[in-house]
Formats: C-alpha cells, sequence, structure tokens
C-alpha cells in the first residue's frame, strides 16, 4: 500500500487497535493530526499540556493493562512530555510516543523548535527511534509497541520528521517483527525452579515479597492461589498494592519507609524471601547490608539486570512472574507443607498486634487518613485511586482498603507530583463504569490543574480529594524531623479558592471541613458525573508514620513522633 | 571492594545510534569508560565495540546485563583469556637518534612509519602495558604528541 508517513501512523495505531490517543498538536506534527482529523478509528484527547498527555496515556495504560499511546510536537511539545516519559520508564509503563520532528534537511541547524529528541529520551526510555525514511515506519511502529509490552514493559519514543510524514512510501503491517538482538527470557529455568521450592520446604519463616512485576505480568490471580495454598505470608511493595486482597490473612502490609511495623519486622526475621517482581528499592530495603540479613533470597524477575544488582540472589530466576508461578505451582503442591509456618504466623500476628498502622483523632480538624480510609468505606472496590506525591499517597498506600491489582495508580519510582490528575483521566478512559479518584496535595494539584479543562471537555468526571494541608507536606515533615523545623518554601498558606477554580472550568467544587461534609460531597460528586474538587482541610502538621528515616534498617523504625 | 580492570567485547548491530546509547549507558550509569573502539566487523551487519572499564565484580555483572538490556546489542562477552593489543603513535623532533629509536620500537613490536620535515613518527603494537612502558621508554626522545588507539582483543 502507497500512502504518506502521517496516514501510516493512523493505520499502525489502528491495527493496533488503539481505541485512544493523548496528545497535543503543533508545527512538527501537523501532517499526522491532520490525518487524524480524518478518521474515526480512535478518539483522540486533547489534553491541555503534553505532560499530562503522557501522564494520562500512563494512566489508561495501568488501568486497563493495554499500550498507552502520547503524541506531540517537537521541541517545547517533546520537552514537555519528556517528565511523563521519565515516569513511564521507572514505572515500567508500556507507552509508545509519538512525536514530530523538523525535516530531515533541518536537522541538525538548530531549526525552530528543534531539540535532539531521541538525545534527550534515550536514558528514560525502553528504546526510541528517529524514523529517516518513511518506508522504515511499519517496522519501526511494529517494533515499538512489541518492545513496549513485552519483557520489561517501558516507554518507547518514536520521533518522526516533518518530512518523512509527508513521504510516500510502501506499508506493510503485516511482516513479521524480526529483531534478532532482543528475546527476553519468559519461561524461567526448571533446575532453578526446582531448587527454590526446596529453599521453601526448608524454611521457617518464608516470606513473599511481592513488587509491581505482579501486576504488569498479570498474575495477581497466581499470585492469591500461591499464597493461599502454600500459607506464606506475604508483604507488597508500594507498586504491589492490590496484589492480595486487603482482607487476606496472609497479607501483612506495605513495606519500605513508610510501611508497617509488621511488614518491616517480617522482612527482617524472614529466613528466605521471594521476591516476584520487586526490585529491592532503596525506599524499600532501608540500610542493604542490614536489609533481611538472616535470609536467603529467591528472586524472580523479567528483567536480569534487576537480578543480584542491590541484593545477591542466591536463586536467581530470570522469566515471567507468571510462567514462573505456574510452573512453581504443582511442584509447591506436592511438596510444600501449608502447617509448617505456623509459629511464623504467630510472630507476625504479633508484629501486627504490637504497632499497627494507626493513627489518633484529635482537635477538630479532621485527619487525613480518615479521609483515605472513608472513601475506602464508601467506595471500596468502585472506585480506581491515583495519587499525587507527598504524604497524601503515602497515607492513600498505607489506609485505602485495595481489593484488586490495577485498582491503585501513583508515581513511584520517579515520585512525580502532577501525575495524578491527568493519570485519573486515563483511568476513568480505560474504566468508565467505576469512579475514578485522584487523592491529591494542596501543592501537587496545581501542577497539572489545566487538566480541568480535558476533564470537561471529554466527560472524564474525575474526582480530585485534596487532603489540604497548607504545606508541601513531605517535605515540611522532613524539615521538621531532620532541619530543626525549618520549614524553608513549604508553607502554602496562600491558596487559589478550589472551588471557584472548579467551577470556573465548568466543573463542581465543594469546601470541606467536617466529616459529615465530607460524605456529603463525596455522594454528591459521585452522583453529579462532572469533573470535582473536594478541597478537604486537614490537620496541618500530622506526619506519616511509621518511618524508616532515610539510610536507616527496616528493623529501626520510627514510631512515633514527638515534637521537641 | 576491589576494582578489578576488565575487557568487554560487544557485537552490536551497525546502526546511527548505538555507540551514543553504549556510552550513554556508562555515563549515566557512573560506570568508567577506560578504552572504547569501535569499527565494523567485515561483511556483516554488526560492529565490534571493544571496551576496557574497571569495576568491582559487581559492578562488572551490571554493565554486562544493562548492555545486553540495549536493544541493538547481539552479544557481549567478558574477556577472561583474550589476546589484547593496542596500538600507539608518537611523534619525535629529527634531531633525537635514528637508530635508538628504532631499536626501541622495535622491541615492541614497532617501527618508524614516517619521517617527515622537522619531526618523524613511530609506531607501535603491544599489550596495552608493553605500549604503556614504551611510551615510559620513548620520554627521552622528547615526544612531541602521543595518541593511543585504545585496547582490540579476540578471545584465544
Ligand atoms: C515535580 C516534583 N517536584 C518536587 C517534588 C518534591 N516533593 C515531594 S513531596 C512534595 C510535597 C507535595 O506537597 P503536596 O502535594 O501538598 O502533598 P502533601 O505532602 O502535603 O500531602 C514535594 C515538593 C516532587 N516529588 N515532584
Ligand atoms: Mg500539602
Amino acid at each position: 500500500m502507497q500512502i504518506s508517513g502521517a496516514q501510516m501512523v493512523i493505520e499502525a495505531l489502528i491495527a493496533e487497535e488503539v481505541e485512544v490517543v493523548f496528545g497535543y498538536p503543533g508545527g512538527a506534527i501537523m501532517n499526522v493530526y491532520d490525518e487524524i482529523y480524518k478518521q474515526n478509528s480512535f478518539q483522540h484527547v486533547l489534553t491541555r499540556h503534553e505532560q499530562a498527555a503522557v501522564h494520562a496515556a500512563e494512566g489508561y495504560s495501568k488501568a486497563s493493562g493495554k499500550v498507552g499511546v502520547a503524541m506531540i510536537t517537537s521541541g517545547p511539545g517533546f520537552t514537555n512530555a519528556i517528565t511523563g516519559i521519565a515516569d513511564a520508564y521507572m514505572d515500567s509503563i508500556p507507552l509508545v510516543v509519538i512525536s514530530g520532528q523538523v525535516p530531515m534537511s533541518l536537522i541538525g541547524t538548530d531549526a525552530f523548535q528543534e531539540i535532539d529528541a531521541v538525545g534527550i529520551s534515550r536514558p528514560c526510555t525502553k528504546h526510541n527511534y528517529l524514523v529517516t525514511d518513511a518506508s522504515d515506519l511499519a517496522r519501526v511502529l511494529k517494533e515499538a509497541f512489541y518492545l513496549a509490552r513485552s519483557g520489561r514493559p517501558g516507554p518507547v519514543h518514536v520521533d518522526i520528521p516533518k518530512d518523512v510524514t509527508a513521504q510516500i512510501a510502501n506499508f506493510d503491517y503485516s511482516k513479521e517483527i524480526e529483531l534478532e538482538t532482543y528475546k527476553p527470557t519468559i519461561k524461567g529455568n526448571s533446575r532453578q525452579i526446582k531448587k527454590a521450592i526446596e529453599a521453601i520446604t526448608a524454611a521457617k519463616r518464608p516470606l513473599l515479597y511481592l513488587g509491581g512485576g505482579i501486576i504488569n505480568a498479570n498474575a495477581a490471580e497466581l499470585v492469591r492461589e500461591f499464597s493461599k495454598m502454600t500459607q506464606i505470608p506475604a508483604v507488597e511493595t508500594f507498586m504491589a498494592r492490590g496484589t492480595l486482597h486487603h482482607e487476606d490473612p496472609l497479607l501483612i502490609s506495605m513495606l519500605g519507609m513508610h510501611g508497617s511495623y509488621a511488614a518491616n519486622m517480617a522482612m527482617s526475621e524472614t529466613d528466605l524471601v521471594i521476591g516476584l517482581g520487586a526490585r529491592f528499592d532503596d525506599r524499600v530495603t532501608g540500610k542493604l547490608s542490614e536489609f533481611a540479613k538472616n535470609a536467603q533470597i529467591i528472586h524472580v524477575d523479567i528483567d536480569p539486570a534487576s537480578i543480584s544488582k542491590l541484593v545477591n540472589a542466591h536463586f536467581p530466576i530470570v522469566g515471567d512472574v507468571k510462567n514462573v508461578l505456574e510452573m512453581m505451582m504443582p511442584l509447591a503442591k506436592e511438596q510444600i507443607d501449608p502447617s509448617r509456618y505456623d509459629a511464623w504466623h504467630k510472630t507476625i500476628a504479633n508484629f501486627n498486634k504490637l504497632h499497627p498502622l494507626s493513627y489518633t483523632e484529635e482537635g477538630d480538624r479532621i485527619k487525613p487518613q480518615w479521609v483515605v480510609e472513608r472513601i475506602g468505606q464508601l467506595l471500596g472496590d468502585d472506585a480506581n485511586i491515583s495519587t499525587d506525591v507527598g504524604q497524601h499517597q503515602m497515607w492513600t498506600a498505607q489506609f485505602y482498603p485495595f481489593s484488586r491489582p490495577r485498582q491503585w495508580i501513583s508515581s513511584g519510582g520517579l515520585g512525580t507530583m502532577g501525575f495524578g490528575f491527568p493519570a485519573a483521566l486515563g483511568v476513568k478512559r480505560a474504566d468508565p463504569k467505576r469512579v475514578s479518584i485522584n487523592i491529591t496535595g494542596d501543592g501537587s494539584i496545581l501542577m497539572n490543574i489545566q487538566e480541568l479543562m480535558t476533564a470537561v471537555e471529554y466527560k472524564l468526571p474525575v474526582i480530585n480529594v485534596i487532603l489540604n494541608n497548607n504545606f508541601l507536606g513531605m517535605v515540611r515533615q522532613w524539615q521538621t524531623m531532620f532541619y530543626d523545623k525549618r520549614h524553608s518554601q513549604t508553607d502554602l498558606s496562600i491558596q487559589p479558592d478550589f472551588v471557584k477554580l472548579a467551577e470556573s472550568f465548568g466543573g463542581i467544587g465543594y469546601r470541606v471541613s467536617t466529616k459529615e461534609e465530607f460524605d456529603a460531597a463525596l455522594k454528591d460528586a459521585v452522583e453529579k458525573d462532572v469533573v470535582a474538587i473536594i478541597d478537604v482541610a486537614v490537620n496541618r502538621f500530622e506526619n506519616v508514620l511509621p518511618m524508616v528515616p532515610a539510610g536507616g534498617s527496616l528493623f529501626n523504625m520510627m514510631l512515633e513522633y514527638k515534637e521537641k | 571492594m576491589e576494582e578489578a580492570r576488565r575487557v568487554i567485547s560487544v557485537i552490536v548491530i551497525n546502526e546511527a545510534s548505538v555507540l551514543s546509547r553504549i556510552s550513554g549507558l556508562f555515563s549515566g550509569r557512573g560506570y568508567n569508560i577506560d578504552s572504547l573502539t569501535v569499527a565494523p566487523i567485515p561483511d556483516s551487519k554488526y560492529s565490534r565495540i571493544t571496551i576496557v572499564t574497571a569495576g568491582s565484580v559487581r559492578v562488572i555483572e551490571q554493565i554486562i546485563k544493562q548492555l545486553h538490556k540495549l536493544i541493538p546489542v547481539l552479544k557481549v562477552y567478558e574477556h577472561a583469556d583474550l589476546v589484547e593489543k593496542e596500538m600507539a603513535m608518537v611523534k619525535i623532533p629529527l634531531n633525537e637518534s635514528l637508530s635508538d629509536i628504532e631499536a626501541l620500537a622495535h622491541a615492541y613490536n614497532g617501527r618508524i612509519v614516517n619521517v617527515g620535515h622537522d619531526t618523524l613518527i613511530v609506531m607501535v603494537a603491544d599489550e596495552p602495558s608493553r605500549v604503556g612502558h614504551f611510551l615510559e621508554a620513548i620520554k627521552r626522545f622528547h615526544p612531541k604528541e602521543i595518541v593511543r588507539s585504545g585496547s582490540v582483543a579476540l578471545e584465544r
């Protein structure tokens, strides 16, 4: 088929069964936008900032399990998008990001809106392409989708010069992908798996250490079965929330810097860590030399580079978690005696009893943790929960009653303020029947507030719940604890009127300072079906606890904090 | 942890951006590059990149895994048993003793390869450590410019 490069982009998106593209046009990508105008196969959502387009694609991808697609122009369009691309890279989210570039003849001349896009995206993409001939486009786009979703997923960036989008060439999308240099290991090594099972049967205090890779691999169901069958208790990383149901008796809680006492103690006391799709991130391990000191380590991961990067694995298993678990199941059923770990369960129950995750009500102000719990009580499984970055994010990870994978959408690796609202738009687009909540902070929400317009235009009624502490709270917390209360540049006492702000875009706003008002506002917002901001005045000086101070050991948690 | 010198060979698809991917990987992750050479492998679509680096066992293992992760990388060898050679050229003023220079170069697999108006160029090709020794020894002839090629290596 002889068509233009721009038409090829459309044809490729159709062939990949893309139903929505998040983007923002400009000079270098106009040929493609002209073709978008002419087609009817997919929706284009015009976000009001390129960063938001990529975050929306991330949210869409995380909620749906599909590849998210974002489209932007060259120069500033692309540089605006890079935060989103980096975010997707850190959290292994499959995206295809297509950017326009200045014409080939102008590349290297510091032309208007020229920037070395592939030079910038190289360290924060799984792979990238500068397409120099339209006859490469079919192959490149097909590879881009395949690379994004296979192996360890991640963003792939395709940069297309304007003249290439105008060039007529042959397009054949049916050709098989030939990537002789890229063959991710899916199947686990059966001998290693056997050894791992033996190690589990020999262990007295094994612990499942569940990571975000499980969600990516759609393996949560299997993990639930595996833990139930073997009766091995589990801790979840921040990224893995929702893998086990919050009521699952085997789920201890989240571990790490703001993990629960019980989860961190279990990790410190275990004699066998069974790491599944987790990467031993520094926010999880605390001081490395003290991490799981008494344990041997089984590490299952699709990415060989994640294994023994930080913590030496005694039983490394490279492979897709789902595939490896499928291989483990029959062996586990035969060999593992689930009653073997009874004493271990008692120890853990004790940890749980000693210092459960909790907060205390005091004064008139609503406690932020209460808001999170309350949303959980009122909406529970019916809501998908996105967040921004800061204290509100950690409280949500700690206190929301997650019941399923892909319910929890948050920026873990990069910790990007401004992620939550656009991501929640993408989530709503992917899963319109459920309520899409963005639990956010008074700082973060202003970083992509312009998306109110997108939400109104495309009828994506996200409910933003601001846990408003009039602070860049997480930074304020560190300043209180480690900088002698010098609250440098973190006081956000000066605020917009969030109610009027929402209304001015055509949304709806609520100001809330009592629990009754909150209940009423949330109920109303769920019914109204239009984008909303619920501005909740919460206790200003609440701290996220417990806490492992940076570089400290997991078993040395700060359980409470008394102002000096 | 102990830092060891390592030679890593990388076979890559010969395409425009591949060198920047590799050098970017090293700079971005804080790995050393002592030397890096690259040239196409004849009659193929591949190039061979030879990198001399230094690091602990864990760092070297990470470097190899990270190199493998790059899409255009076909193979990564970390050599243990290899023949390694490097070439160097030195420009020397013509007023030095030609026969002494020639004799010294000879001891390091080299010779005088060019004699100009007032300078000559001598080249040697030998193990990198021996090239180092040669460059020490040649100092007494007051070299004006020195260029080293970086290592290339093949497994035995
Ligand atoms: C883009 C970006 N800039 C800066 C930071 C550093 N940072 C982390 S949390 C935080 C405070 C966030 O404040 P707010 O959104 O009000 O949330 P709170 O902690 O008060 O709940 C800041 C500034 C970041 N994570 N991302
Ligand atoms: Mg705040």
